[in-house]
């Protein structure tokens, strides 16, 4: 079996629990990515997904394990490695059009300012902010508008793999739509390899080509890796009606609400690798939920 | 009809009228000389007629400000210059010393906000030397530089440097996380990230503190130029004082106030432009 080409290799992370002991958030760890696809992890608050994800943004160092891009391990941040973090993080000082120009500066140290400028343009154009509003500051934007430009920065910039740490936690439900929309519109134009962290399930459902589950913490796992089986371009009026929806939609509200919980705290031995999850119209709609827990998680 | 005025209006005359009732009274305030020949015998016997050295009316005062304003920068002497050219020596000494701090206080404020090393190892120095008063410095200044005027300039240094090294080092330190993060996964060196994201992240922290040292070294400079004279705002109060110059004692405090009141304005509208709104 080749290697895909994001590779999470027996990934261990612990921290001062704060009373003296350890907390291990996640132990031997062990999942990957393909080149170019759009994966999405979901999981309970705190069982330790922006903490996967700082690492593979090379922001933070694993207690052990590896992290391999391309064959090569991840050490330190990097360009091709483009972030987009939950709170927007741009630079207030900035308007929404120099915040975008900063990182494609940043790429692309040789471009003339009027090149960096027309590029900068351009991926803002792409999310739809266009005019005036480019040159706003970011506090006299809105959230969803806010949201855009991090989207427009990160993308600019041609990285190889994006991380997005629930990019739209902070927005209403019609704006969301539009972003996403958006979002899968720059995404599916390019090779572009996509690692999402989100709270909704449906949202996950409509971006991803995959979904990683993850158990409750500490000694959380990254339990399933769930396909989705609905045909692109998707969009959030449509996949309702596919067949497939709604049984994906109650396998992942099923783990969410219960078995995450049923999985959790239980330390394993050895390396963990996800169980891989098809649901497709021809087999059962819902895998029984009844079956022994650690049965399914054996490692495939 | 009061409410069709702005709110800035309304202060405006407010403040007006405050002014000519204070400066009324207060000129009301002042008894006039008695003319010699109403003097009693007795009043001249004892020498109560004679000139004496009052509180001058705010009208003798304004008129002591046309004059003087009229012709800031003349030179009559060491003991006679105008008023401007006094405003002058005392700026340039403040300005001179409030930069070299500058110089000295921002990159070693950055240092100090960058390392917790620096920081601790420092901490203990700027803890004992910051209470002390400038012009405590002021003898052992004298006798190292043996130079009335680079020791003006030193104490303005020394006293101008605290607030600008501790708001940098607070400012730096506080830059948040995420913006440093930015600047990582860009991939920016240092120096890229100290000037474009640490610097101005903590740049409205680093102009508050510049703004606290150009006050406090503008109180300082009067003080340490009635100690080391022979010119300068503070010296020019100090002699008038000498020569029972009331009315100049008076113009000299107003300029004083107005003159900081500039310096101070011109902080303020430096924080405007670099303000930002998270
Ligand atoms: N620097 C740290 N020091 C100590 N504990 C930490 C640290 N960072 C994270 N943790 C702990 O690790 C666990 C996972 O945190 P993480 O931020 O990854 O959760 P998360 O899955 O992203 O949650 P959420 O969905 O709420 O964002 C939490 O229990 C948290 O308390
Ligand atoms: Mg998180």
């Amino acid at each position: 079996m080749s290697k895909p080409y994001l590779s999470v290799e027996n990934l261990t992370q612990q921290f001062p629990d704060g009373q003296g002991g350890t907390l291990t958030v996640f132990e031997n760890a062990n999942f990957g990515i393909e080149k170019g696809e759009f994966v999405v992890i979901l999981g309970h608050s705190g069982c330790g997904k922006s903490t996967i994800m700082n690492i593979l943004a090379g922001l933070a160092e694993p207690t052990s394990g590896v992290v391999k891009m391309d064959g090569f391990a991840v050490s330190g941040p990097s360009l091709d490695r483009g972030v987009v973090f939950q709170n927007y993080s741009l630079l207030p000082w900035l308007s929404a059009l120099r915040n975008v120009q900063f990182g494609v500066k940043a790429r692309h140290r040789d471009w003339s300012p009027a090149k960096v400028l027309e590029h900068s343009r351009m991926f803002l154009a792409k999310v739809g902010l266009e005019g005036d509003v480019i040159h706003r500051k970011p506090s006299q934007l809105s959230g969803g508008m806010r949201q855009r430009v991090s989207i427009a920065r990160a993308f600019a910039n041609h990285p190889k793999l994006l991380l997005l740490d629930e990019p739209f936690g902070a927005l209403d439900a019609l704006t969301r739509g539009t972003i996403q929309e958006e979002l899968l519109k720059i995404w599916s134009g390019t090779e572009q390899t996509v690692f999402m962290i989100t709270h909704d399930i449906d949202e996950a459902i409509l971006l991803a080509d995959r979904i990683l589950l993850m158990t409750n913490g500490p000694f959380a796992r990254v339990a399933e890796s769930v396909d989705i089986t609905i045909p692109r371009p998707r969009t959030r009026t449509e996949i309702v009606d596919h067949p497939n929806y709604y049984a994906i939609r109650n396998h992942l509200v099923q783990f969410l609400g219960r078995r995450s919980k049923e999985l959790a705290g239980q330390k394993v031995e050895g390396p963990q690798r996800p169980e891989t999850v098809r649901i497709a119209r021809e087999s059962a709609p819902e895998p029984e939920p009844d079956a022994n827990p650690r049965l399914r998680a054996v490692n495939s | 009809m009061a409410s069709q005025l702005s709110l800035n209006q309304r202060a405006a005359i407010l403040s007006i009228v405050l002014l000519v009732v204070g400066l009324l009274i207060w000129e009301a305030a002042i008894p006039a000389q008695k003319a010699a020949e109403e003097l009693t015998e007795y009043e001249r016997l004892t020498g109560g007629g004679a000139p004496k050295a009052g509180i001058p009316p705010p009208s003798d005062v304004l008129a002591k400000a046309w004059e003087q304003l009229s012709n800031p920068f003349y030179d009559a002497g060491p003991n006679d210059k105008g008023i401007g050219i006094q405003i002058g020596y005392s700026l340039f000494r403040v300005l001179s010393g409030y930069f070299l701090a500058a110089l000295v206080a921002i990159p070693l404020g950055f240092l100090i906000g960058m390392s917790p090393v620096a920081y601790r190892a420092l901490n203990p120095f700027i803890q004992v030397l910051r209470p002390i008063s400038p012009l405590a410095w002021m003898p052992l200044a004298l006798f190292v530089i043996q130079d009335s005027q680079l020791s003006a300039i030193f104490v303005i240094f020394i006293c101008s440097i605290w607030p600008m090294l501790l708001n940098t080092a607070f400012g730096v330190a506080g830059v948040r996380q995420d913006w440093v993060n930015v600047a990582r996964t860009h991939e920016l060196g240092h120096l890229k990230t100290a000037f474009t994201v640490i610097l101005p992240a903590a740049a409205p922290t680093i102009v508050t503190g510049m703004r606290i040292s150009i006050g406090i070294a503008w109180l300082v400079i009067v003080a340490a130029e009635m100690l080391v004279g022979g010119t300068g705002i503070g010296y020019y109060v100090w002699n008038e004082w000498n020569n029972l110059d009331l009315t100049s004692v008076i113009f000299s405090i107003l300029m004083i106030g107005i003159v900081g009141m500039v310096l101070d304005a011109a902080f303020a509208a430096l924080q405007r432009t670099i303000a930002y709104a998270e």
